[in-house]
């Protein structure tokens, strides 16, 4: 199909280009980078932290953790807020009237999601290797963290744009941190998940955040460390399946919910958003 | 009610449905809950025409054009944009129609060119023999008068520039038909005259097919070969804005001076009057002036009338003339 190709292109651009937006603005920056400081910041306070059974500190223990939290933050707060601005501010609405135009969009929206979700990730595992001792740096890691990256990402976007599409409101976006927040405690991202009783292990591991913890864990550590995980394993094949169901579940119903929130967009429905936006601003 | 659309489908029977029409509204009715916005709206438009919808705010001018541009659907009716169903239009047909809505925010961070040229990406593939599409960026930035501007982020448009813009994004794709949905809000003079010489070049040279809302009914008049008035729920007027203040019964205004005195008198009959005015006073008439109603006039007696309940019968009045319109028309 040539014209769903042409769109898939047109998408690929707009990706790039709103990335190269982000690169070049300050509040962008700031924003993007604002996460990996403070996280850094934790970890640092954890550099002469001790686990039982762990051969090196806690900030090493946790820096994988935290690479691994931040692809689901990527994939389910940054789409879901990007589509909850856009169809307020009417972007979303302008590309229903191109041709494919919703096509272009949903993989422009791909591109500059991973991208901003590749800089985080670059964003703490540079300083971290200059920080923390005992990361393990190889051709292998980088390979296994990619892998762990496009895995996360296709877990958690469509879930992003399942949410982002329910959200009429885009200063709501901000309250799925909440359950992002619990979730981050009970899925072993700062201490192992084998510290906790063992029903809360089983709740953790039903969500995608312990696995790709897990995941980036399995990269970036050396193979002494994984004696403090469940079973003494990466479980690799294991994280490959709970990831893979949670995509395709996503892949699944995300397009249902996109395309029936796409039907539903006019400009009235813009403008009746924005003048509640302006209610609420005065 | 069926009295009132009775005589509009008449006139329209001679025509087969949808043959060389590029709209093709019949019936158009939309509810929302319990209340009926769009009562049976009737109304059709050819190639290379430029329509206007007029009508007071709330009347539905919005709904009717979302519904055109397969962004709405409609409770009920026949439609018919590019002989196509809105509610069920390709991708093939989303490319011949142009899209300019009330108010738009969207991509403040882009440059002006930048989007231009992105979102004619999208148009590439659906050149024709005829229309090579998408428009040139900076051609057509060109065309809207935006060139010194060109490589500034869209948030630091002033409100004109912006709306500038936002025709430019409704016709990058060279479309067959247009919408505007209130173009010139915001435009100051220039800006407007501008906008008009556009929409001109528009349907004179690529005969694209124009359909714009307005409040402004001087720009009605001034851009429209067909206005249509909509109020109540219905097409209650449809006719050049010549045939609808010749028309429509109103009185004519005459001025005169007489002895260095000024005299104001309204009448219906005013060709007859400034003739028994020179029987009698003849030379003596100086500075004489008769204004017929003007289209302002007309729109406010119509839409007062169909506002108020007993609307039935001035609708049958407008029936007629929308009757012997369409028949000149043809």
């Amino acid at each position: 199909m040539n014209h769903t190709a042409n769109a898939v292109r047109a998408g690929l651009a707009r990706g790039w280009i709103e990335l190269k937006q982000t690169a070049t603005n300050g509040q962008d920056i700031f924003g993007n980078l604002l996460t990996p400081v403070i996280l850094l910041i934790v970890m640092l306070s954890m550099r002469g932290d001790t686990l039982a059974g762990f051969p090196l500190s806690q900030a090493v223990f946790a820096l994988p953790g935290v690479i691994g939290m931040n692809i689901m933050i990527s994939g389910l707060m940054d789409i879901a807020g990007r589509l909850a601005v856009e169809r307020e501010d009417g972007t979303l609405l302008r590309a229903k009237a191109l041709p494919s135009g919703m096509v272009g969009y949903m993989v422009g929206k791909v591109v500059t999601v991973s991208g901003s979700a590749l800089v985080v990730a670059a964003a703490i595992i540079v300083p971290g290797a200059f920080l923390f001792d005992g990361l393990r740096l190889d051709a292998g890691a980088w390979l296994g963290l990619l892998g762990i990256l496009v895995l996360g990402l296709l877990a958690t976007m469509p879930l992003g744009a399942i949410a982002g599409s329910f959200l009429t409101n885009p200063r709501a976006v901000g309250a799925l941190m909440l359950p992002i927040a619990g979730l981050a405690a009970i899925s072993g991202i700062f201490a192992p998940i084998t510290l906790f009783p063992e029903w809360l292990q089983w709740i953790g591991q039903v969500f995608p955040m312990y696995w790709l913890g897990l995941g980036v864990r399995s990269a970036l550590l050396p193979d002494a460390a994984v004696a403090i995980e469940i079973g003494e394993s990466w479980r690799q094949l294991e994280t490959v399946a709970v990831l893979g169901v949670w995509a395709v579940i996503g892949l699944v119903v995300a397009p249902v919910v996109l395309r029936r929130m796409a039907r539903r967009e006019s400009g009235a429905a813009v403008a009746q958003r924005r003048h509640k936006a302006m209610q609420r601003i005065t | 009610m069926t009295g009132v659309t009775a005589p509009v489908t008449t006139a329209r029977e001679g025509e087969p449905p949808g043959e060389g029409l590029v709209l093709d509204v019949r019936g158009l009715r939309m509810r929302y809950g319990s209340t009926d916005v769009l009562n049976g709206v009737d109304f059709v438009a050819r190639p290379g025409e430029v329509v206007a919808l007029l009508g007071p705010n709330g009347a539905g001018k919005t709904t009717t054009i979302e519904i055109l541009e397969g962004f709405r659907m409609r409770s009920a009716g026949d439609v018919s944009v590019l002989g196509v169903d809105p509610a069920h239009g390709d991708e093939n047909w989303r490319a011949r129609v142009g899209v300019v809505l009330q108010s738009w925010r969207d991509h403040g961070k882009w440059r002006v060119r930048e989007l231009l040229a992105h979102l004619g990406m999208y148009y590439g593939p659906y050149s024709t023999d005829k229309i090579t599409r998408p428009w040139d960026a900076d051609e057509l930035i060109d065309a809207v008068g935006l060139t010194e501007h060109a490589q500034k982020k869209i948030k630091q448009l002033s409100g004109g520039q912006r709306r500038r813009l936002d025709v430019a994004i409704g016709i990058v794709g060279r479309p067959e038909l247009l919408f505007l949905d209130e173009p010139t809000a915001g435009f100051d003079p220039e800006a407007r005259r501008e906008f008009h010489e556009l929409v001109h070049r528009l349907s004179d040279e690529a005969s694209t097919t124009i359909m714009l809302t307005t409040h402004d009914l001087d720009e009605a008049e001034k851009l429209a070969d067909r206005i249509l008035i909509l109020a109540g729920g219905k097409i209650i007027a449809d006719g050049s804005a010549d045939e609808l203040s010749r028309r429509m019964s109103t009185e004519a205004e005459i001025k005169w001076t007489r002895d260095g005195q000024r005299f104001v008198h309204s009448t219906t009959e005013s060709t007859r009057y400034v003739h028994e005015l020179f029987k009698q006073h003849g030379d003596a008439i100086g500075d004489l002036e008769v204004h017929r109603a003007s289209l302002e006039d007309t729109y406010m007696a119509l839409v007062r009338e169909a506002e108020s309940g007993q609307g039935d019968a001035v609708l049958r009045e407008f029936a007629e003339i929308t009757e012997v319109g369409t028949e000149a028309g043809a």
